[in-house]
């Protein structure tokens, strides 16, 4: 438990002190925050329920959306705004682009989650790959869908109010980067908190049996639609906060980017290992080291990288790296190994 | 309403030639989708850039002067091996695992092949050019191109002869002997190996004449796989595996749609209202099932 504490302060320590040691990786640091979020989130759908979704891209563009349409829409007429050249005539003061910012977070939140309760009756009944298929579909439509909506931009995009002229020439970058930082924190906290409950093993069920779960009297669609909530919650957050950070929200490009952001989220939660609290945290921040670390090596291979990376991944390592310890150091995880039974299983394989 | 279609009556007819000989299109692209989900149990999100990798194979015989009507031969010869190459990397370590892998894994292959594409050929949107003129239609209300006719020609051509060559050959009774029973079908002596490579290859090479077509009759970008895939996926669950008149009604009723949908909704609501499509037929098959207390399997 000691050990628990000390590697929590750590990384509280090093999360505050980081954008001043690094001021050159503030950028990098936030957007690293921003994937884990969104690996912890897929991680509560795809590895505790075992509903594999490609479509919380959704939640995540809808709320980068949202919060840039409500910061925007406090205070200047929306349509002006995207229309063109908006950004250069309306210009927010420091107080309005803060508080425009935190309403617009709220609603970035709440009502992706909402839409993924409304939603929720009707896709959570479908399993398994049919499941897959049609979150990839509700990904890929809205992204098709907001790109012909003309008052969020269509297809020229929308330009995230400009962060307000203050004296510090760094508050930009620190800011946003405590801003996911924080939210890093509080999505960490909650979903460690709700693993702790009955809440979590109501979900492991829902992904080892269905129908036994609902058997043993189980509601399993409440469950199902309440994990998808809090999903498509902190989906919104991240998304809301990266669209900040951007500073222009595109529709297939930055907001619904199913080829990206969609696919990263899983790749990491997977590549950490499904089903598991760190993992996520430990795959996304292997993920985004690699490829950041890498990237520039590609020179517009990157996609091929990417798509090598997701076969080599799904199929020579699909436990993950969390898989990989437990599998290698049992005991550290809380399992009871019977010395003379591992030997025989080592010699069996 | 002010929709240009109710305006002119004849555009109706105009859309419903369009999309019915679109749809064989879908049907045929289909048709691999069903094989290879029937046979192996893969859902494989590459098809859409199958078809693609297919056009441009037809594309580049265009560039170099020999008319691109010969790729319908050529384009199925060369993806049938580009399929058994992808087999043999990719899909036979995912055959007998989780859907889920198998769907991620070819989402992979997808996002490999859509990069590839785009530096091999340019992100310019291309067509192939068959010069084969358009027949005018009742008192030139209506306009069909003869591509397009001879697409559809082509694709039922290809969908007989491959419903004979499952029938007859030694081959295609052991590919529907291992969608049957894969065990039983090796006990007997079949190569399941063999034969997965095989499906594998002869969804490759309908996905190459299917992609030769559309680089005939529509245009073709690298980016553009993934509705072909989620077209297919789509018209596979409307008729099930194993049903082959229904994939060939089904994917007539899609292309027929899209025509609709193009007209009324306007032309960049296309893919959107293809991707809605499949996730409110999900969502009905769903509701319908759960009354028995069934659920999608």
């Amino acid at each position: 438990m000691n050990k628990n504490i000390i590697l929590y302060a750590g990384i509280l320590i090093f999360g505050i002190v980081a954008p001043f040691i690094f001021p050159a990786f503030k950028v990098q640091l936030s957007i690293l925050c921003i994937l884990i979020i969104l690996a912890i989130t897929w991680n509560v759908q795809g590895g505790e329920m075992g509903y594999n979704t490609f479509g919380n891209i959704l939640f995540y563009g809808l709320g980068m959306y949202l919060c840039a349409s409500v910061q925007v829409g406090m205070f200047f007429p929306l349509a002006e705004w995207t229309e063109g050249g908006g950004e250069k005539t309306f210009v927010h003061t420091p107080a309005q682009f803060f508080q425009g910012f935190g309403v617009g977070l709220a609603v970035a939140a709440v009502v992706p989650a909402i839409i993924a309760g409304l939603i929720g009756y009707s896709i959570l009944g479908l399993r398994g790959h049919y499941f897959a298929i049609c979150t990839l579909g509700l990904g890929v439509a809205a992204g098709e869908i907001s790109g012909g909506i003309e008052i969020i931009g269509a297809g020229q995009g929308f330009t995230t109010p400009p962060f307000p002229n203050v004296d510090r020439l760094e508050a930009r970058g620190e800011f946003f980067y405590f801003c996911s930082f924080i939210v890093l924190i509080f999505t960490f906290l909650a979903v460690k908190a709700i693993y702790s409950t009955r809440f979590k093993l109501v979900l492991n069920a829902i992904r080892d049996n269905e129908d036994k779960a609902e058997a043993m009297g189980i509601q399993t669609m409440k469950y199902k639609i309440i994990g998808w909530m809090i999903s498509a919650f902190f989906c919104g957050l991240a998304g809301g906060i990266m669209g900040g950070l951007v500073g222009y929200i595109d529709s297939t490009d930055v907001a619904f980017d199913g080829r990206e952001m969609g696919v990263f989220m899983v790749l990491m939660a997977i590549l950490g290992g499904k089903g598991t609290l760190w993992g996520p945290v430990i795959g996304a921040t292997v993920f985004h080291i690699f490829k950041e670390g890498f990237w520039t090596f590609f020179l517009g291979w990157q996609y091929v990288a990417l798509g090598v990376l997701i076969v080599v991944i799904v199929i020579y390592f699909p436990e993950g790296i969390m898989g990989w310890l437990r599998e290698k150091y049992p005991e550290r995880f809380g399992e009871v190994v019977d010395e003379a039974d591992r030997k025989a299983q080592v010699q069996l394989k | 309403m002010d929709f240009l279609i109710f305006q002119v009556p004849m555009l109706t007819v105009q859309a419903v030639l369009d999309g019915l000989l679109l749809g064989i299109l879908f049907a045929l692209i289909a048709y691999g989708m069903a094989l290879q989900w029937g046979v192996m149990n893969i859902i494989n999100i590459a098809q859409g850039d199958l078809v693609i990798l297919g056009g441009y194979i037809a594309y580049f015989m265009y560039l170099y002067g020999i008319h691109p009507a010969w790729g319908v031969i050529v384009s199925p010869i060369i993806m049938y091996f580009v399929g058994v190459i992808i087999y043999k990397l990719v899909i036979n370590k995912v055959v007998d695992r989780d859907l889920f892998i198998s769907i991620l894994a070819t989402f992979g292959i997808s996002i490999l092949f859509m990069q590839l594409m785009n530096f091999a050929f340019g992100a310019d949107v291309v067509l192939a050019n068959s010069g084969y003129g358009t027949t005018m239609l009742f008192d030139n209300s209506v306009t069909l191109p003869n591509s397009k006719i001879f697409s559809a020609f082509i694709s039922i051509v290809f969908a007989i002869g491959l419903v004979i060559y499952m029938k007859k050959s030694k081959l295609g009774r052991a590919i529907r002997a291992t969608a049957q029973n894969a065990r039983a079908a090796k006990i007997l002596g079949v190569d399941t190996e063999k034969v997965y490579a095989a499906t594998f290859g002869i969804n490759a090479a309908l996905c190459g004449v299917a992609g030769a077509l559309i680089s005939i009759t529509f245009t073709i970008h690298p980016y553009m796989g993934l509705p072909y895939t989620i077209r297919s996926f789509m018209i596979v669950i409307v008729a099930g595996l194993g049903n082959l008149p229904g994939v060939a009604m089904s994917g007539m009723g899609l292309g027929v749609f899209e025509e609709f949908a193009d007209y009324i909704l306007g032309t960049e609501f296309r893919i959107g209202s293809v991707f809605l499509l499949l996730v409110l037929i999900l969502v009905y098959r769903r509701f319908k099932l759960s009354r028995k207390r069934e659920y999608l399997k």
